[in-house]
C-alpha cells in the first residue's frame, strides 16, 4: 500500500484559492453604488437574458460574478430563504444581514470541505429606511464578508475600478452620475461602453413595495447621455 | 436556518408551496383529513364581485365578517392584488382563505424572481386551482373556501375572470361573476345592467348596486355602513395593473345611488 503524499493545509487552501481566483477573473467585473435615492448597479453584460443582477426580496438585490451556474443557484437559494421568512413570519423580518451572512457560511464550507470552491463573488444589496442606512455586502469565494456603505467592486481585476470610483464618489450624487462614474470605472482607460453592453438595475425608493427595477433600452441611454 | 439549497433531483424549481413541503413547512390543508369534525364557530367572508369592462375588469366585496349569527369583523378585506396585473377576492371560511390568498401571492411573486418572467395569467388562474383543490379534504368539513380571480391578460389585451369551485375546477367567464352567500342577489343585479364594453365609470356603479341589493338581502352581507364610515373594497385592474378605487370614491358612489333612490320615490 502507497502512502498518499502529505500535502500541508498552507498549501491546499493556497491551491483552492489560486483557483477560485483565476475563475473568477476570467468573468467581467460588476460595480455597485448608493445614490441620493438608493442603489445603482452595473454590470458588464451583454446578455440580455443571462442576469448577473436580479431580486431577491422587497428591498434587497443580488449580483454575482464568475461561473454563471453557480452564483444562480446561489441566487435562488437567496430567492427561497427571503420568501420563506417573509411567509412565516412577515415581509419587515427579511433583511440582508442574515442573508448575506448564510452565504457567507455556505461559501466557507464548499471552500473548505468540498473538492472544488465556488468561482464567484456575491454582493446582498439592502435599501436603506428610518432606521438603517443603505448596506453593501461583498461575500468572496471563501465566505469573507465585507460590507461596505459606499460602493462595493466585484470581479478579477478591482483596483483600478475601486481607485477610480474612490475618487469620484459623493454621497449626494444622482443616478445619473453615479452611474456614469460607474460605467467610466468599469470600462477602465482603454475601453467605453454603451447602453447595450451593461446591465443595470436599482434599488430605489417610489418603485412601490418591490424596490428593485432594471434600468433598459432607451430610459438606460437617456440616464448614460 | 441555513441556505436552501437542493441537489438538481430534489429542486422544486419555481414552486414555492413545493418549496414548503421540501423544507416541512406545513401550509395548505391547515388541517388533517382525517379530523373528527370541523369547528362550529369560526369567521365567514361573504360576498364578492368581478366584472368585465373595455380597459379591464372591476372587483369589488363587502367587508363584513360573520361567526355564526354574530358580526365578526366590520372591516374584513376581501380583495387582493395577486399580483400588479391581477387581482384575487375571495367568500368561505375566512382563515384559511386569508392564508390560500398569502401562499398565492407568495407563489406568483416566487415565481416571478426565480424565472425571471411573469406566468401568464390562465397559468396564475390554474395555480391558484391547484390551491383549492388541496383545500378540498377541509372544504369537505365545511371550511370551504371558493375564491373569485381576474386579471388583465397582457398577451390578449383584455381583462379575464376565473371562477372556482372547492374541487378546485375552474371556469373562465366571459362577463361577470359572484361568489358567497349574497352572491345570487349580485348576479341578478350585475345582469340586469351588463353590457359588453362598459366604461369604467359604468362599471364601478354596477358592482357598486350589485353589492348594495346583495347586502340588503343577506345577512351575512355588509352594506355601505356610513356610521362608522366603511365602505366596501372596489379595485380595478387594467394595462395599467391593479389599482384600488379611493374609498373617497367608493363613498361618493354610494351617497349618489342611496340619494337617486329616494328622488325616485324608491326605497333606498
Amino acid at each position: 500500500m502507497t502512502m498518499p503524499y502529505y500535502v500541508a493545509p498552507e498549501q491546499v487552501m493556497k491551491d483552492r484559492a489560486e483557483y477560485a481566483q483565476k475563475g473568477i477573473a476570467r468573468g467581467r467585473s460588476l460595480v455597485a453604488t448608493t445614490f441620493d435615492e438608493g442603489i445603482v448597479i452595473v454590470a458588464d453584460n451583454p446578455s440580455r437574458s443571462l442576469h448577473k443582477i436580479s431580486e431577491i426580496y422587497d428591498r434587497i438585490a443580488f449580483a454575482g460574478v464568475g461561473k454563471y451556474n453557480e452564483f444562480d443557484q446561489l441566487r435562488v437559494s437567496g430567492i427561497r430563504h427571503a420568501d420563506t421568512k417573509g411567509f412565516a413570519y412577515s415581509r419587515e423580518d427579511v433583511e440582508a444581514r442574515s442573508l448575506a451572512n448564510l452565504y457567507a457560511q455556505y461559501l466557507g464550507q464548499v471552500f473548505t470541505h468540498e473538492m472544488k470552491p465556488l468561482e464567484v463573488e456575491i454582493l446582498v444589496a439592502e435599501l436603506g429606511n428610518e432606521l438603517r442606512p443603505p448596506q453593501l455586502y461583498h461575500i468572496a469565494y471563501e465566505g469573507t464578508i465585507t460590507d461596505e456603505d459606499r460602493f462595493a467592486v466585484l470581479g478579477g481585476e478591482t483596483e483600478a475600478v475601486a481607485a477610480a470610483l474612490d475618487e469620484a464618489w459623493t454621497a449626494t450624487w444622482s443616478l445619473s452620475e453615479a452611474l456614469k462614474a460607474a460605467v467610466t470605472a468599469l470600462a477602465g482607460p482603454d475601453r467605453t461602453l454603451t447602453a447595450g453592453d451593461l446591465e443595470v438595475a436599482v434599488l430605489a425608493e417610489g418603485n412601490g413595495r418591490r424596490a428593485f427595477r432594471r434600468l433598459v433600452d432607451e430610459e438606460l441611454a437617456t440616464l448614460l447621455d | 436556518m441555513t441556505l436552501p439549497i437542493f441537489t438538481t433531483t430534489e429542486d422544486p424549481g419555481p414552486d414555492f408551496a413545493g418549496l414548503m413541503r421540501r423544507l416541512k413547512v406545513p401550509t395548505l390543508p391547515l388541517m388533517a383529513a382525517n379530523a373528527a369534525s370541523a369547528p362550529t364557530e369560526f369567521r365567514h367572508g361573504t360576498t364578492v364581485v368581478a366584472l368585465r369592462y373595455a380597459d379591464g375588469v372591476v372587483m369589488a366585496g363587502d367587508r363584513r365578517a360573520t361567526e355564526g349569527h354574530s358580526i365578526a369583523h366590520r372591516s374584513m378585506e376581501k380583495v387582493f392584488p395577486a399580483d400588479r396585473y391581477s387581482a384575487v377576492a375571495i367568500a368561505g371560511a375566512a382563515g384559511p382563505a386569508i392564508e390560500m390568498v398569502r401562499l398565492f401571492q407568495t407563489q406568483l411573486e416566487h415565481y416571478e424572481k426565480v424565472e425571471g418572467a411573469v406566468l401568464s395569467l390562465v397559468g396564475k388562474a390554474n395555480q391558484l386551482g391547484q390551491m383549492v383543490r388541496e383545500h378540498l379534504p377541509m372544504a369537505m368539513q365545511g371550511l370551504a373556501v371558493v375564491p373569485l380571480f381576474a386579471g388583465y391578460d397582457l398577451a390578449r389585451h383584455t381583462g379575464r375572470i376565473f371562477t372556482y369551485d372547492v374541487t378546485g375546477g375552474h371556469y373562465e367567464e366571459s362577463e361577470y361573476n359572484a361568489t358567497g352567500s349574497g352572491g345570487r342577489d349580485a348576479r341578478t343585479t350585475i345582469k340586469l345592467g351588463y353590457r359588453d364594453g362598459m366604461a369604467r365609470d359604468e362599471a364601478l356603479e354596477l358592482a357598486v348596486q350589485a353589492l348594495y341589493e346583495a347586502a340588503d338581502e343577506d345577512s351575512a352581507t355588509g352594506g355601505p355602513d356610513l356610521i362608522r364610515g366603511i365602505y366596501p373594497l372596489v379595485a380595478t385592474v387594467s394595462a395599467e395593473g391593479f389599482a384600488a378605487v379611493p374609498d373617497d370614491e367608493v363613498s361618493d358612489r354610494f351617497a349618489a345611488l342611496i340619494e337617486r333612490r329616494r328622488t325616485e320615490g324608491r326605497q333606498p
